[in-house]
């Protein structure tokens, strides 16, 4: 089972408080923590658990700039077997589509069962895999919290669905999933594991090595387009109660009494 | 005129809550759009929700096939491919069958895609502008679609105002001989319901709901202590789910448990909106988080800036001592 999957560099929100920079343009991204994308970690984890039990290989790729690297090396060290970075200048400014047109390029060259990405990531639109398998004219499944059973042929996996739900389906292979948090529990990786894959080889391919026609990416080929960044107005945000931790607390009780909280 | 198409989701022959909100997200785009909804499925139920849709739009397009029966996205996406014209806008709630399905049909009708959008402010020649949210509602941003070739477009369910009812007396056109081959990849086998757990949330009034900033399985006392002393139940937002911590029959949000409760206490909870869809009936929100910037504290009735690991205990004391 030959299996692809498509990570990307986030800014981690976990580990930020977002501002925007002076221009209200952009974030301001001077000391923002970047990480690998949480459900990508899920993807490569269940990547790696296929492999595990019916042989063949995992292989990482992501579309970004130098520093993209890292991810591709830390989900190498989860145990991928190898990482490839599209990048090239040609590259910024891609919508959803533009990058789904960069992964399908390099895909075609190559011969994946799976390809898998994450339920979504830093943007929240989850729209990179569906695109993909479109394109390539794969079945596709989104949010899949289980894979169940899997040959040559077929693919048993269930999907999220609302109110604790799964949607189980059965796909033929070759086929896109997007991998939903929660499916497995990914592991953990040290700063032994990230060495030992140091200095493995990941290849960098531009524009010109993918046979891309740059009108079709970039900002240029981009139907989307981000204007700028902004704070929402917090309108009738809440009451933010202030004080020491006593008398904050004395606040609250009063409101909680008040509104049968207790 | 823009031409817009909503797509209506619907489920035991009633179409789900989206299909009122539908209207106002066209009117935002284009006071003049030309407005028709599109209802797939089979049978008896597709008639229904097609009748119930008339109320609602002047024009409504039934595509009525035993594989439309379940809402499979690639066989949904075939149909649609085939009945909407290549260059209108179409609408589809940013539900987990609409994630499933947009992406994909944006490319085979080679249009635009624009996922989540939470607002529109208007179409300038082809340029249509929209606001979304990125890093999980932390920030907004105002995007553009170029729709010269038509768009796809997945709308937040919530976001805009629902239809008071409707009015109207709209037409039924049965458009199932264009729906073209119907075959598909993918095979829906069956919906499998979720595990009932040891407790009930979506029956207490007061719910104690941990977030992230429990940091720890073992954190999860101090929650529950508070939930004790408060005779309250201790819920809790996906990635405590997700760790295994708690089960999921303890969750909020949309793939979890819808709740109602009087008092909602989102400790350590960002507020992302999969999570505060399924908080409703207006309940008294009361949200603790050390980042101040926390989406939850704008739709919280009060706020609190302190690390719930410190706070909670203090909060618990005090109330034990009432």
């Amino acid at each position: 089972m030959e299996i692809l999957v498509c990570v990307k560099r986030v800014p981690d929100t976990a580990e930020n408080e977002f501002e925007l920079n002076g221009a209200g343009d952009d974030l301001d991204r001077d000391d923002l923590v970047y990480s690998v994308n949480e459900w990508d970690n899920y993807a490569v984890e269940e990547a790696i658990q296929i492999v595990d039990k019916v042989g063949g290989s995992v292989t990482v790729i992501t579309v970004g700039d130098d520093e993209s690297e890292e991810v591709l090396r830390r989900e190498m060290a989860m145990g991928a077997n190898n990482g490839v970075l599209l990048s090239d200048d040609a590259f910024e400014g891609s919508d959803g589509k533009g990058i789904a047109t960069i992964l399908k390029t390099e895909i075609e060259k190559g011969s994946y069962d799976l390809i898998f990405s994450g339920a979504q990531a830093d943007e929240g639109a989850g729209q990179v895999g569906g695109m993909l398998a479109a394109m390539l004219d794969y079945p596709y499944a989104s949010l899949v919290n289980k894979i169940d059973k899997i040959d040559d042929t077929t693919i048993i996996v269930g999907r999220e669905i609302e109110g604790g739900n799964q949607e189980m389906n059965e796909i033929q292979l070759p086929c896109v999933l997007s991998i939903q948090t929660g499916i497995n529990e990914p592991r953990y990786v040290g700063i032994r594991g990230i060495r030992k894959v140091a200095k493995v080889e990941i290849p960098i391919k531009g524009a010109s090595d993918l046979g891309i026609d740059e009108a079709d990416i970039g900002d240029a080929g981009a139907k989307i387009k981000r204007v700028d960044y902004f704070v929402p107005d917090m309108g009738d945000g809440a009451e933010m109660l202030e004080g020491s931790t006593d008398e904050i607390i004395g606040k609250l009780i009063e409101r909680l009494k008040a509104k049968g909280g207790l | 005129m823009t031409d817009i198409f909503a797509y209506i989701p619907h489920k035991n022959g009633s179409a789900e809550d989206i299909a009122l909100e539908y209207p106002a997200a066209a009117k935002k785009i284009d006071e003049n759009a030309k407005l028709t909804a599109i209802v797939t499925g089979s049978g008896a139920d597709l008639d229904g929700v097609a009748n119930e849709m008339t109320k609602i739009y002047s024009e409504v397009m039934k595509v009525d096939d035993q594989a439309l029966a379940y809402p499979n996205a690639e066989v949904v996406r075939n149909s649609l491919v085939n009945i909407i014209p290549a260059d209108a806008i179409v609408l589809v709630a940013h539900s987990t069958f609409g994630m499933d399905l947009g992406p994909g049909l944006s490319v085979k009708m080679d249009s635009a895609y624009a996922a989540d959008i939470v607002d529109f402010e208007g179409v300038e020649g082809n340029i249509l502008k929209m606001i979304r949210q990125e890093l999980g509602g932390a920030v907004s941003t105002h995007v553009t679609a170029d729709i010269s070739a038509g768009a796809v477009i997945t709308i937040r369910p919530g976001a805009f105002a629902p239809l008071d009812g409707g009015s109207a007396s709209g037409t039924i056109t049965d458009k199932s001989g264009d729906a073209g081959d119907l075959s598909a990849k993918r095979k829906f086998l069956e919906v499998v319901e979720a595990e009932v757990g040891d407790v009930d949330i979506t029956k207490s009034d007061v719910l104690v709901s941990i977030g992230r900033g429990i940091e720890d399985e073992d954190n999860i006392e101090i929650a529950q202590e508070l939930a004790d002393a408060m005779n309250a139940v201790v819920s809790c937002s996906r990635p405590i789910v997700d760790a295994k911590w708690l089960e999921k029959s303890r969750q909020v949000g949309t793939s979890g448990q819808t709740v109602k409760p009087k008092v909602y206490m989102a400790m350590g909870i960002s507020g992302s909106f999969q999570h505060l869809g399924g908080v409703k009936g207006n309940p008294y929100i009361v949200a603790v988080n050390k980042n101040a910037k926390a989406p939850i504290f704008q739709v919280a009735d009060v706020g609190i800036v302190e690390d719930i690991l410190e706070f909670i205990p203090e909060l618990t004391e005090a109330v034990s001592e009432l």
